[in-house]
Parts: C-alpha cells; sequence; structure tokens
C-alpha cells in the first residue's frame, strides 16, 4: 500500500503551495513535516534527504523528490494532470512556466522592502493583466471548453487557478476585463478535489505574514 | 519532410543556449533568426509569434514553443533524451534543475553591478564546489556508469556538460576535485553531433562581451 506523500517545508506557502494546490486536484492525501528551525534543516541536511540542501522535498513512492517543477511534473504525470499526448503536455507546460513567472514574483513579494512591495504589487498587475491574462483569456474564449488543454483537468488549469486567487487576495477586481476566465475561476474552484482544498481546515496556507517571513530569515539567511 | 528547428534570440548564450545544446546532443540540425535590434523583437511581438511576448522562441513540428523548459522537455521527449519511465523521469528532472539553479547565477552575472560581481563570483564558486559538483561526482561514482541515469545518455548529462565548460571558464580549477565529471564532460563533448557543434564554426556561442552585452540591453531594453 502506498504510503501518502509526505512535504518538507515551513508552515507556509512558498514555493511547496503549487505541490500541496496539485496533489489536492489530484485528490491525495498527504502528510507534512514543517520546518521551523534551523536545527530542523540542519538535521535533513546532514542527514542527506535533500539532494542540494534545499526545501520543497516530498517523500513520495520510495523518492526524497526536490525542486519544485520536478515535483510538480512527477505529480502531474502520476495523476494523470500531463495531458494525453507530447503535444497536449508541451503546451500544459508552456502555460505553467508563464504561470509560474507571475507566481514567482508572489512568491518574493513578502521578502522585499517594505518601500517596494506597493510598488511591485503595481507591476504584478500590470504583468497579468498585459502579458498572461489575454493569453489565457483567448485560449479559453477560442475552444469554450471549461479546462485550458484537452479537455481535462491538467497541471495548467491548477497553477492558473492558484495564481488568480493569489493576485485576487492583493487585487480584489483584476479579473474585471476578463470574463473568460472569472467563468474559469468559478468552474475549476467547484471541482470537488479543489472545492475541497479551499475550505477552511485544509491544508492550503493563508497568505504570508510577519511570522512566515520571520520563519523564513531564522531557516536560510545565511 | 520535417523542416529544420528555427531558433529565434539575440546571437549570443543567455536563455537559448541550452536548447542549442540539447538539439545538437540529439543530432538535430537547426536554423537560427537572431534579433540584432529593439525593432527585430517587437515585430516578433506584433506578429503574434510570442505567447508571452519573450524569446526563446522556437519554431519546431508545426509549434511555436516559447519557455526555455517547455522547450526543453519537448526536444528531450522528442529525441529520447528523458529517461524510459516515471522514475528516470524524476530523477533527469532533479538533476536538470539543480543544474539549471548553478546556471541561472552564472547567467546572470553579465547583469550584476560591478560593486557586487566580486560576492557572486565567490558564491557561485562555493555553491559550485560544495553543493552541486559533489552530487553529481557522487551519482557517477555509486553506479560507476558512462551516463547519469539509466546507462544512456539523457538530458541531464547535457545539461550537466554545458554547465562544467562555464564552470571552467569562470576557474578552470574548480573541476579539479571532480574526475568522474571531467571524464563525462570528454565523453559527451567527443559525441560527434556535439563536437561538431563546439568546433569553430559551430552552432556554439562564445561568452558574452561588452559589446555584444550593450546590443542585448538594448534589444530587450534592460538599463
Amino acid at each position: 500500500m502506498d504510503s501518502r506523500p509526505k512535504l518538507h517545508y515551513p508552515n507556509g506557502r512558498g514555493r511547496m503551495e503549487s505541490i500541496r494546490w496539485a496533489l489536492a486536484a489530484a485528490g491525495v492525501e498527504f502528510d507534512e513535516e514543517f520546518l521551523e528551525t534551523r536545527e530542523q534543516l540542519q538535521r535533513l541536511q546532514n542527514g542527506n534527504h535533500l539532494l542540494f540542501q534545499q526545501v520543497p522535498m516530498v517523500e513520495i513512492d520510495g523518492m526524497k523528490l526536490v525542486q519544485t517543477r520536478s515535483i510538480l511534473h512527477y505529480i502531474a504525470e502520476k495523476y494523470h494532470l500531463f495531458g494525453s499526448d507530447l503535444k497536449e503536455k508541451t503546451l500544459i507546460d508552456m502555460y505553467v512556466e508563464g504561470t509560474l513567472d507571475l507566481l514567482e514574483m508572489i512568491i518574493m513579494h513578502p521578502f522585499l522592502k517594505p518601500d517596494d512591495q506597493q510598488k511591485e504589487v503595481v507591476g504584478m498587475t500590470q504583468k497579468a493583466v498585459l502579458r498572461y491574462f489575454p493569453v489565457f483569456e483567448k485560449i479559453l474564449r477560442d475552444h469554450g471548453q471549461t479546462f485550458l488543454v484537452g479537455n481535462q483537468l491538467s497541471l495548467a488549469d491548477v497553477i492558473l487557478l492558484q495564481t488568480i486567487l493569489a493576485l485576487e487576495e492583493k487585487v480584489p477586481h483584476i479579473l474585471t476585463s476578463f470574463p473568460y476566465l472569472q467563468e474559469f475561476s468559478v468552474k475549476i474552484s467547484n471541482i470537488p478535489t479543489i472545492r475541497k482544498f479551499l475550505e477552511p481546515g485544509s491544508k492550503k496556507k493563508p497568505p504570508p505574514d510577519d511570522s512566515y517571513v520571520r520563519t523564513v530569515y531564522t531557516l536560510f539567511a545565511p | 519532410m520535417a523542416a529544420k528547428p528555427k531558433l529565434h534570440y539575440f546571437n549570443g548564450r543567455g536563455r537559448m543556449e541550452s536548447i542549442r545544446w540539447l538539439l545538437a546532443a540529439a543530432g538535430v540540425e537547426f536554423e537560427e533568426k537572431f534579433i540584432d535590434t529593439a525593432e527585430d523583437l517587437d515585430k516578433l511581438k506584433n506578429d503574434g509569434l510570442l505567447m508571452f511576448q519573450q524569446v526563446p522562441m522556437v519554431e519546431i513540428d508545426g509549434m511555436k514553443l516559447v519557455q526555455t523548459r517547455a522547450i526543453l522537455n519537448y526536444i528531450a521527449s522528442k529525441y529520447n533524451l528523458y529517461g524510459k519511465d516515471m522514475k528516470e523521469r524524476a530523477l533527469i528532472d532533479m538533476y536538470t534543475e539543480g543544474v539549471a539553479d548553478l546556471n541561472e547565477m552564472i547567467l546572470q552575472l553579465a547583469l550584476c553591478p560591478p560593486g557586487e560581481k566580486d560576492a557572486k563570483i565567490a558564491l557561485i564558486k562555493e555553491r559550485t564546489t560544495n553543493r552541486y559538483l559533489p552530487v553529481f561526482e557522487k551519482v557517477l561514482k555509486s553506479h560507476g556508469q558512462d551516463y547519469l541515469v539509466g546507462n544512456k545518455l539523457s538530458r541531464a548529462d547535457v545539461h550537466m556538460v554545458e554547465v562544467l565548460y562555464y564552470v571552467e571558464e569562470l576557474d578552470s580549477s574548480l573541476t579539479a576535485n571532480f574526475p568522474l565529471l571531467k571524464a563525462l564532460k570528454t565523453r559527451v563533448s567527443s559525441l560527434p553531433t556535439v563536437k561538431k557543434f563546439l568546433q569553430p564554426g559551430g552552432q556554439r556561442k562564445p561568452p558574452i562581451d561588452e559589446k555584444s552585452l550593450e546590443k542585448a540591453k538594448k534589444i530587450f531594453k534592460i538599463k
């Protein structure tokens, strides 16, 4: 019997949140070991559990997977979130990579100087509204289907929804000019596994706060 | 008959070089259309050829692929450089991503303010010898095979060897204590299509010089 995947990361979103989303969307229950002290991180490092001394790390199927994209790919392939052939997989890859570029701005945001943070919200809003959202709006409009690729749920839908919701936390009306993305957001949120993940009490993490930022500096700052 | 893949980028390494290496290792001939001016890039954007208004872009098999990793993943899958099953793919992915992190540090050096350069170089050297190279040397030692995964050439070997060249360009002594990696470098460099790629007149790009950097900054509107 497969034991549940085990996630090693601080108790917050960061680079692990996409992985939590992907597992949740796939309906896979997982356990978490939260890193709180430098000693815990060092124990993982000294015990050779982290290939490049870094987290995220996910114990799954007898492996200790590291590197966010490697973990996402493994989950996507195992749980059929990667399309039905190479062409679909490639579209999903392109959409995910573009979305991750936008998500990266959100991930780094809490670690900017306070004076730069508001400017960065403007920057990420512009990028979302001018570069990324129009692409996905057009894709959805052109094929009229619920999902971005191949008429079935894929990693591309999951990461895009994660990113939309994270941006809406900072800029509530960011989808105003994107009716197809609004509909997409509602439909994907209502998929049973995802709806469950969006309910209180799930493993979805809250927006980063000062406590999370402090923990990250404690763990990872030189 | 399939047309050759066509690469759209400026005439320099940047984010396209790993794609050039992988195509070369796969034995795939490719064409390049160089972006020389900001107007060239604007034309690609205005013609709707760049999904996210960015390059690299590779025209291949009727698609206009963007996003470096998506392009690399496609090439690796198509030309059987991506392992034989999920577990091999997971290993290849992890190794590839680790190498990409190191490569990214080296790539960003060109854009680093002069005052910060020494510290960045010191960090790259430290990470190279303490975090990255030991991992791959250990992998090769543990199985004693010629290639990193599955006893067969994969993209992981190609990306590794590419970054070994950059590491040695920075400081040739950095690879001194990694004999198995040096052997891998020789082995991959000797593959006929890679050898051709690396020769004078081949499509490998040289390290960026001051003039090319200024030109690239103008194209991408970087201050």
